[in-house]
């Protein structure tokens, strides 16, 4: 009986203990919000500069609901664990950040706490976000705060047991989170710092190119080394594979061309990533985005012979079904050896986002079609055309199959299951 | 060239012509979509073997549309996707824009134009509205001859009674629309009209604010909308399908409307001050 007391009152310490590391961690580096700051009304510049940082933070996209007020929040985003729903960010008093000061916005991007005290869900990258200078944390808040009021109330998260409760989200931010502007790397030059800056922090693009744990969390460890977006069936590849999307032997103008443009004459952008194009990229200047291409240059290779791939089943007897399929639907466009059109279709000869391991993509163009963002440098793009209803499972399959082991491509074999269950998880 | 194999008995008829599909699993009217592809296909290129040079030009960049609304956006004819080619260029851009901003729901196309530019949507509305292809001749109607009258009487009268104006008092009384926002009603399947107004009823499509055509459907019931739609879908298209470029003077009596997704067309004429409602 004693002994179970013991037992008893060292669980209680221990979890005393745990909870107050919980804490602990969860309040290090927090902004002191209480100290008032001056409300001088910000400048022009000051506004202008925060309305481009927030576009290299992509902010409008997500605080937009479809066909809603530009920052007034309300889409939602879906997460493994439930739904998240952006909030307003207009300056309206009651339902948006009318009543913030400039340090309760420092401390949502900083430490991901709002201004009621509650944790944020990291739906909200500040994971990323952290990395952003207080500077820049001003002017975004000085744009937002010259925006039109909207009076929108946020509409509550969905979210399952137990993710909704914020004792949960304590333990995921005390195992996963750590608060920390950026640091200049002193042996790299201002460039390199800039771009880096820029990728890590409000260009959050770890955000969906580094993977994430069953608990939704990025691994730290593989950062930028490509991941599946969660709920999309979408593959953010990996930028240090040079068998994936790595730049390390691009011309750096080629990089910049793609994320201002949308193509360039490596590749060009379809699904989630002509969304950032379209939204955030191509509004940077040169200097940012070669900046950034400097960064994702020298990022260090993971790869330095291609990955080996998963199978490599031959089409036996089905491969002049394929091939056959292959002629009649995709070689008018991509040509008959895979070669495609200059400036027009991509030529799949040698085109790593049809021979990566992960094909999710691949199937997700082919049946639902896309086009490659309008951007000042390329405002007419031309398009794909879906073929959810034109081919089935199998055909589609075989099709895929051939282009990923024809004219040279070595990738391993893409199964109707594979095709049927994106087909199925692309709800229309 | 190709010889038939064991184990691929479904694609016989791909195995005959160079372009017919497998058509044997395709759903019945997904058949008719793929015919009408591969004949498209077979049309545009004189020599089946060669494919038709590249050239650079608003068809080419639009290919992604017309695989699913005919060649020149001339319908498939399931009657799901429809016509594009002839209709009011600004009646095509607001439904690009209400596919885009939710107020149409069809994912396919919605994702489709997400990365598309309000100018580049505009250029592909124009595209399509310039079209002067011909139209399918109609269907016999297969509803009681009292339903097609009941049909024909909402679209020329409407019901007063009810307040639901005549379908001609804002389509144009030759019913081919009126430039730029509103559409023709002729040259569209039954199952087409009767689809889109119950979607307007159910509320699943909507247009800009004020959305006048939610308020005339709301009036409707499920009869009257076969009614219209059966008559309407067994109309042939008067010598000139093109757009009227103006509204036809109001008739004696007739109420006012304000629609959002026509701000430029003066519904309400001066004469008469319907109560309008505050505009976003």
């Amino acid at each position: 009986m004693k002994s179970a007391l013991k037992i008893l009152l060292a669980l209680v310490l221990l979890a005393l203990a745990a909870s107050a590391l919980v804490w602990a961690l969860n309040v290090r580096g927090e902004v002191d919000v209480k100290t008032p700051v001056a409300a001088a009304a910000p400048s022009d510049s000051m506004v202008t500069r925060g309305a481009y940082l927030a576009r290299a933070g992509n902010c409008q996209t997500c605080h937009t609901a479809q066909g809603g007020q530009p920052y007034a929040g309300g889409l939602g985003i879906a997460t493994p664990f439930g739904t998240v729903f952006t909030s307003n960010l207009t300056p309206d008093d009651k339902t948006g950040i009318g009543a913030w000061s400039s340090s309760h916005f420092w401390r949502a991007m900083h430490n991901g706490r709002s201004k009621d005290g509650r944790l944020l869900y990291p739906a909200f990258p500040y994971t990323s976000y952290t990395q952003v200078t207080r500077e820049d944390s001003d002017a975004i808040f000085a744009y937002l705060g010259s925006l039109p009021a909207v009076v929108q109330p946020n509409q509550p998260h969905t979210l399952r047991f137990p993710y909704q409760s914020q004792a949960a989200l304590a333990v995921w931010r005390a195992l996963y989170f750590s608060p920390g502007v950026y640091e200049p790397d002193t042996a790299r030059n201002a460039e390199w710092n800039r771009g880096a800056y820029l990728v890590k922090g409000l260009g959050h693009c770890a955000a969906c190119h580094t993977a994430r744990n069953a608990l939704g969390a990025t691994e730290q460890s593989l950062d930028l080394a490509g991941g599946l977006i969660p709920m999309q069936n979408w593959y953010a590849p990996s930028l240090t594979s040079p068998y994936e999307a790595g730049v390390s032997d691009w011309d750096k103008q080629h990089i910049v061309s793609l994320l201002k443009n949308g193509v360039s004459p490596r590749a060009s952008v379809t699904g989630p990533m002509a969304e950032v194009v379209q939204r955030s990229t191509q509004y940077l200047n040169d200097a940012d985005l070669g900046a950034m291409a400097q960064f994702l240059k020298e990022l260090p290779a993971s790869h330095t012979t291609p990955p080996e791939p998963a199978s490599i089943k031959t089409q036996g007897e089905s491969v002049e079904r394929a091939a056959k399929l292959y002629e009649q639907h995709c070689a008018q466009c991509h040509g008959a050896k895979g070669e495609g059109i200059a400036n027009a279709y991509p030529a799949l000869a040698g085109n790593r986002a049809v021979t990566m391991g992960q094909a999710s993509n691949l199937v997700q163009i082919v049946l639902n079609g896309g086009y490659a963002p309008a951007t000042q440098g390329n405002p007419r793009p031309f398009g794909m055309p879906p073929f959810v209803l034109v081919l089935n499972d199998a055909d589609m399959a075989l099709v895929l199959t051939h282009v990923r082991q024809s004219w040279g491509n070595r990738a391993s074999e893409i199964t109707p299951v594979e095709v049927n269950r994106i087909r199925a998880n692309s709800g229309r | 060239m190709l010889t038939p194999k064991a184990g691929l008995g479904h694609d016989g008829p791909m195995q005959k012509t160079c372009s017919a599909p497998p058509l044997q699993r395709l759903p019945k009217l997904l058949r008719l979509f793929a015919v009408l592809a591969s004949a498209a296909w077979l049309a545009g290129s004189p020599a089946a073997a060669a494919p038709p040079p590249f050239e650079d030009t608003i068809a080419q960049r639009t290919m992604a549309c017309t695989a699913c609304h005919g060649p020149q956006g001339r319908a498939a004819p399931d009657g799901y996707y429809p016509r594009l080619a002839g209709k009011p260029a600004g009646y095509l851009y607001n439904q690009l824009l209400n596919f885009r901003d939710g107020r149409r729901h069809y994912g396919l196309m919605t994702q489709l134009i997400a990365p598309l530019s309000d100018a580049y949507l505009m250029e592909i509305a124009q595209y399509f509205s310039k079209l002067e292809v011909p139209y399918p001749a109609p269907l016999p109607a297969t509803v009681p001859p009292e339903a097609l009258n009941h049909g024909r009487q909402l679209v020329m009268q409407g019901d007063t009674a009810r307040q639901v104006p005549a379908c001609v008092q804002c389509h144009g009384q030759a019913m081919t629309g009126v430039a730029p926002g509103i559409p023709g009603l002729l040259g569209l399947p039954r199952d087409y009209l009767n689809a889109q107004l119950g979607a307007w009823k159910a509320g699943q499509r909507r247009a800009h604010a004020p959305d006048c055509m939610k308020d005339v459907v709301s009036r409707l019931t499920l009869e009257d909308i076969n009614a219209v739609a059966s008559w309407l879908a067994a109309q042939p298209l008067p010598a000139s399908t093109k757009p009227a470029t103006s509204l036809p003077p109001l008739a004696p009596g007739a109420q006012g409307i304000t629609c959002g997704s026509a701000p430029e067309v003066p519904l309400v004429p001066a004469a008469i001050t319907a109560p309008v409602k505050a505009r976003k």
